[in-house]
């Protein structure tokens, strides 16, 4: 069907080339101005002496790095890990069955059900945040509704500690794992299962041996969009932890905009970043070796 | 419902988890008490209070002019981006460094450009805002068409181009006519991730152009009315109902 009408080689390569830089060529600028560029500059102000004012004074130092090793620095570095930790587990832990029940449903019903699952991320950020200070304040409807029912004598203090924290950061990004589980689940071959059991293996075990295996790389992925952000957010741990529960987020935050001290902010948020590549990289890295073994079976 | 099971167990708790506090959000907002909390009564007095207060008019318009523009000028660069893509690049690393935007925490972003605007001393404001905001909206406009492109029949190109119809108005007439929905379902979302993004349009904002996602930390960090909860339920009106017409117009296509 193809109706070649260049002459030759040259001028097909010479058309390729043109329409590469007429349609690609502006966005991909934008985006090496307005991402590569930045983080790149980042990644160079962990290296430079900070500004008096905030900005950075040219001046080469590895005092950041010295800085960031500080054990009040580690501990709360540590208790980011802990708390992203836990609520990329509880979004596992609840997403994954979600993710599992929604793909045994009706055809029809699927796309619904996906679609109700998204639809809280789509909305504002700092709303759902705040539907929970409304929710879980001592004299909120869940405390109210407890008492009420004789469950508890007294309100509770569910706000403004770090299960606070963890439920908000669970509600801003539960939708970000159930949905690559859903995908890596509608992508297993129905026959891998299908012959396991004709073969004689239970219901449990063939997700065990043939459907949580195939469905691992996808839950990573939904693992590290969890883990990622929870470890960066600061917004959650402003709201919900009172002040009491300071992340990486925050810390890195107040260096940019109140220390003003970008050097050491850079070299925070690098570390975040690091932490994304290396889970994308043990990411590959088990997909590679799962869909390897599912060759050689 | 039967076959699922015990798998009705954790979805029945996820659904309610992510639908309770948007509920109780929605019914807070016709309290009639002055507590955001506790519900004493129906009224309709908080969406009246909203509609007198200035700071949030004015944080309202600041982000109308950044979410509008920025959807206007990410879906044009997003969608000439994906078809570049498309037709002249085999490489999947394209592909993900021109969605990578969409990923990078925000965090990240917002500090590097914040970085960025002072080292070529750019005067922070609502057009910074407005830059920012194009990265990651291309990148998702980008990923919508791409999504599209990946069952198009290009056939429908060539035949124009064998009739004698030249390669601007074979696109102009059918290119973008065909890829109109995922462009529209992209410049749907874009417009969403504007009105409501916070954490780079914190750090790249300047101190008299707040957007409204600004104004409204600041009001819950300082004190909570129940104003807030009026506001909450009409952005969560806008945001679903552009984010379920994105999915319906997207669904369209699929059916075509």
């Amino acid at each position: 069907m193809t109706v070649t009408t260049g002459s030759g080689r040259g001028a097909a390569r010479r058309r390729a080339l043109i329409g590469r830089a007429a349609f690609a060529g502006p966005g991909l600028v934008y985006v090496t101005a307005f991402m590569t560029v930045p983080l790149l500059l980042i990644a160079c102000y962990t290296v430079l002496t900070r500004g008096r004012f905030g900005g950075v004074s040219w001046e080469f130092t590895l005092d950041n790095f010295a800085k960031a090793i500080n054990p009040t620095y580690l501990s709360i570095l540590g208790d980011s890990l802990v708390i992203a930790a836990i609520t990329t587990a509880l979004a596992l832990i609840l997403g994954y069955p979600t993710a599992y029940g929604i793909s045994r449903l009706p055809r029809q019903w699927r796309t619904v059900a996906l679609v109700l699952v998204v639809l809280p991320f789509w909305s504002n950020f700092l709303i759902r945040t705040y539907a929970w200070i409304v929710l879980l304040n001592s004299q909120g409807p869940l405390n109210g509704a407890l008492v009420s029912l004789g469950v508890i004598g007294a309100p509770l203090d569910l706000l403004y500690n770090r299960g606070a924290v963890v439920t908000g950061l669970l509600y801003a990004y539960l939708p970000l794992v159930v949905l690559p589980v859903y995908a890596a689940i509608e992508r297993v071959d129905p026959q891998l299962q299908e012959a396991a059991r004709n073969l004689g293996a239970s219901k449990a075990r063939t997700f065990w041996d043939i459907t949580l295996p195939l469905t691992l790389p996808g839950a990573m992925i939904g693992a590290i969009f969890v883990f990622v952000p929870s470890m960066g957010n600061f917004v959650v741990p402003e709201l919900l932890g009172g002040g009491k529960t300071v992340m990486v987020g925050n810390l890195i935050r107040d260096q940019f905009l109140e220390a003003r001290n970008w050097p050491f902010g850079a070299v925070l948020a690098l570390s975040v970043v690091a932490f994304l590549v290396m889970l994308f990289a043990l990411q590959a890295l088990v997909s590679r070796r799962i869909n390897r073994g599912g060759a050689r079976a | 419902m039967r076959r699922l099971g015990w798998l009705s167990v954790p979805m029945l708790v996820a659904y309610a988890f992510l639908y309770i506090p948007i509920v109780v959000l929605v019914v807070m907002s016709f309290n009639a008490s002055k507590s955001p909390y506790t519900w004493t009564g129906f009224s309709l007095q908080w969406y009246s209070e909203l509609a007198g207060n200035e700071l949030i008019r004015e944080g309202f318009v600041n982000t109308m002019i950044v979410a509008i523009g920025a959807t206007v000028i990410a879906t044009i660069l997003g969608t000439l981006l994906a078809i570049g893509i498309h037709r002249h690049f085999r490489s999947a690393l394209v592909e993900a460094y021109a969605l990578a935007p969409a990923i990078i925490p925000d965090l990240a972003l917002a500090i590097g450009l914040l970085a960025t605007f002072a080292l070529v001393s750019v005067t922070l404001g609502l057009h910074t805002v407005l830059l920012a905001h194009v990265v990651f909206g291309m990148a998702f406009v980008a990923a919508v068409v791409l999504a599209r492109l990946g069952h198009w029949d290009a056939s429908l190109e060539e035949a124009s181009r064998d009739l004698g119809a030249g390669p601007v108005s074979t696109f102009l007439r059918i290119t973008v006519p065909g890829l109109a929905p995922a462009i529209v379902a992209g410049a749907l979302l874009v417009f969403t991730l504007s009105l409501d993004e916070f954490v780079i349009a914190f750090f790249t904002n300047g101190p008299a152009t707040p957007t409204l996602p600004i104004v409204i930390y600041s009001m819950v960090r300082f004190g909570v009315t129940p104003e807030i909860n009026a506001l909450a339920a009409l952005l969560l009106l806008v945001s679903f109902t552009v984010v379920i017409s994105a999915q319906r117009i997207t669904k369209l296509t699929d059916a075509l």
